[in-house]
């Protein structure tokens, strides 16, 4: 099979590489070079300043806060989503009532609810966040009014509109909508587990809690381990700027007071609204170091023998 | 690495009573304690307590989205639970054309559907040869593949920007849609090299001995063998590109350019002044029930596909 196989190779690779090294390699390249100099974005004219604006940046108090928020969303959102999804997943496998001749048994109707819960995954981020604007809209939402229907009309936080609780307005939002592909997830793997498994400690003794710790999670690590990197990269990146862009208030998004602004929302700000992109690649930068660090602790912490089955 | 049947044996036939409400009150009625004892009965009522609870704020916020969108902008004030005083259509014809909602749909098909179809062909070419070939360089070009999946996209946005405007890329549909075929190669050619790696290699060895050349074999023989994997990760570009909204927020500001979701948050800020809320909602259900009707219908391949990356 040699006649023409490197033509062939070349043929069929050039030009996928060329579009992903012309518009994801050279412009991740750039960028690091682009920080260190002192480019606006609006003149093609810059020069090299060194490490200039990274040494700004350690002065930047927003840009301290937007770590300390992104910070945030990387440790809570998969800790709130992964747990959740682990908890539903096994009351929707383990918590059925005991059929004849098997230990245990999933709830009846357990494909309709994975059905339901994954609609929040095939929407658009963008239609879920406007849908929750409009819900936490303290004066004619969805969620005040509903407090008011069911005589709770004394409770009517401000949510998006106030500094302590816009920030977990905007998480609730992100965990609401990826909950689903978590449960799904980890269903599939729970239904691969062998049911003999249980048996075997059903018989000895262990009720459905203990199977959960000794069994199923640590036959399931691996898809945990891997859905809660997804879910940090995901709370750390395009997810997480969407739902604060366009959710939260002030001219971008960020408010009020900078209480939930993002690292990935920070440097579209500085780039494409202040007219500073070589500041706005710096944080860039920061942001990169911050998802590589978090992939690296999930891994080491998250190391254990591999448990076949 | 198994990547193609991972999220099938989860899928279970729905109750046959189709509805949260009924399956509740069916099980959670007394029944003959048998052998199993209670510790069964009073979980699987908690089970299905905490179950149908989530079920509900799941549909909870579309639903109602629905119905607002059939409200007159008062009543959406002034009473936003209680249900419509008629259907009022007239704000979902007034989002299809004076919100440009049509225009917005018409810009998402054309993108998608060339980013799409771009895709899967690039992606599959280099997932073909970076699976089957050995050659010098394969391993770093896959690598150099792979790594764009951990990248956060903002950092590399800022200058791709300038590229693009120095391209007169900037606000055009096919540059966006290149962006969106170079943003999408590095899980598809993933995914896919793990899917051709699968393939037996006596059927394309057969089709080279009879004299089809490496793209002939390519074409004729390896891609329709293909099908289910390009299927699954069709399907999950399709709703990664569909509901894109970073990509085009920086790169597509254009007004007659907008795509889907960038025109309907546009929509919702110009509200300030224009006050057409109804319409608004009207939009934002235009723009949800076609890919919830699709997910309805396909679910079981949007499931695998979607799921397929995880799980390796």
């Amino acid at each position: 099979m040699q006649h023409g196989k490197y033509r062939f190779i070349v043929g069929f690779l050039a030009a996928p590489l060329a579009l992903y090294a012309l518009f994801v390699i050279w412009p991740f390249i750039q960028s690091i070079y682009y920080s260190l100099t002192d480019w606006s974005g609006l003149s093609p004219e810059f020069g090299f300043v060194g490490f200039d604006n990274y040494s700004r940046m350690l002065d930047d108090e927003i840009f301290w806060k937007s770590l300390q928020h992104s910070l945030t969303l990387a440790v809570v959102l998969p800790l709130v989503t992964v747990g959740l999804a682990l908890f539903f997943a096994f009351m929707l496998n383990v918590g059925g009532r005991r059929r004849r001749g098997a230990a245990i048994a999933g709830v009846r109707g357990s494909g309709f609810y994975k059905i339901v819960y994954f609609f929040p995954q095939v929407l658009s981020i963008a239609i879920v966040a406007l849908l929750f604007q409009f819900a936490y809209n303290p004066n004619s939402g969805a969620i005040n009014s509903g407090l008011k229907l069911v005589g709770l009309g004394s409770i009517q936080p401000d949510w998006l509109g106030d500094p302590n609780l816009a920030l977990i307005c905007v998480m609730a939002v992100l965990v609401w909508s990826t909950v689903g592909f978590f449960v799904v997830l980890f269903s599939a793997g729970m239904a691969s587990i062998p049911r003999d498994f249980y048996e075997a400690a059903l018989l000895d003794g262990a009720n459905r809690f203990t199977t959960f710790f000794k069994i199923t999670l640590p036959l399931l690590w691996d898809t945990v381990q891997s859905g809660w990197i997804y879910m940090g990269i995901l709370a750390l990146g395009a997810e997480s700027f969407a739902v604060v862009q366009i959710m939260t208030v002030g001219p971008n998004g960020g408010g009020p007071d900078y209480s939930t602004v993002v690292l990935p929302l920070y440097v579209y700000q500085k780039a494409f609204r202040d007219g500073q992109a070589a500041y706005a690649t710096t944080i860039g930068v920061a942001l990169l170091l911050v998802t590589l660090a978090f992939a690296a602790i999930v891994m080491k912490l998250g190391r254990r023998e591999r448990l076949e089955f | 690495m198994k990547t193609t049947d991972t999220a099938t044996p989860g899928v279970e036939t729905p109750g046959p009573s189709g509805g949260p409400g009924p399956a509740v009150a069916k099980t959670a009625a007394p029944t003959p304690p048998k052998e199993s004892g209670k510790e069964g009965a009073v979980l699987n009522v908690f089970s299905h307590g905490v179950l149908v609870i989530w079920a509900i704020m799941v549909v909870m916020p579309l639903l109602w989205a629905v119905m607002t969108s059939f409200k007159t902008d008062r009543a959406i004030f002034t009473s936003p639970w209680s249900l419509p005083d008629g259907l009022h259509f007239e704000n979902w014809s007034r989002a299809w054309s004076q919100a440009h909602m049509s225009d917005y749909f018409m810009n998402t098909i054309v993108v998608v559907g060339g980013s799409l179809i771009g895709t899967l062909l690039l992606g599959s070419m280099a997932a073909y040869v970076l699976a089957r070939f050995d050659f010098p360089g394969n391993r770093f070009i896959y690598f150099l593949f792979i790594g764009g999946m951990s990248f956060p996209i903002i950092l590399a946005l800022v200058p791709l920007f300038y590229v693009m405007q120095n391209m007169a890329l900037l606000n055009t549909p096919h540059g966006l849609i290149l962006v969106y075929i170079a943003y999408s190669l590095p899980f598809t050619v993933f995914f896919l090299t793990a899917f051709f790696r699968t393939l037996p290699s006596s059927v394309a060895e057969a089709a080279f001995v009879d004299g089809a050349s490496h793209t002939r074999t390519f074409f004729q023989v390896m891609l329709p063998m293909a099908r289910p994997g390009l299927i699954s990760v069709g399907i999950f570009n399709f709703l990664g590109q569909w509901n894109q909204y970073l990509l085009p927020t920086v790169l597509n500001t254009e007004q007659d350019e907008k795509v889907l979701s960038q025109g309907l948050v546009q929509l919702a800020t110009s509200q300030g002044y224009k006050g057409d809320w109804s319409g608004l909602f009207a939009g934002l259900v235009m723009a949800m029930l076609p890919v919830l009707a699709a997910y309805i219908i396909f679910q079981r391949q949007v499931v695998a596909g979607l799921t397929a990356g995880a799980v390796k």
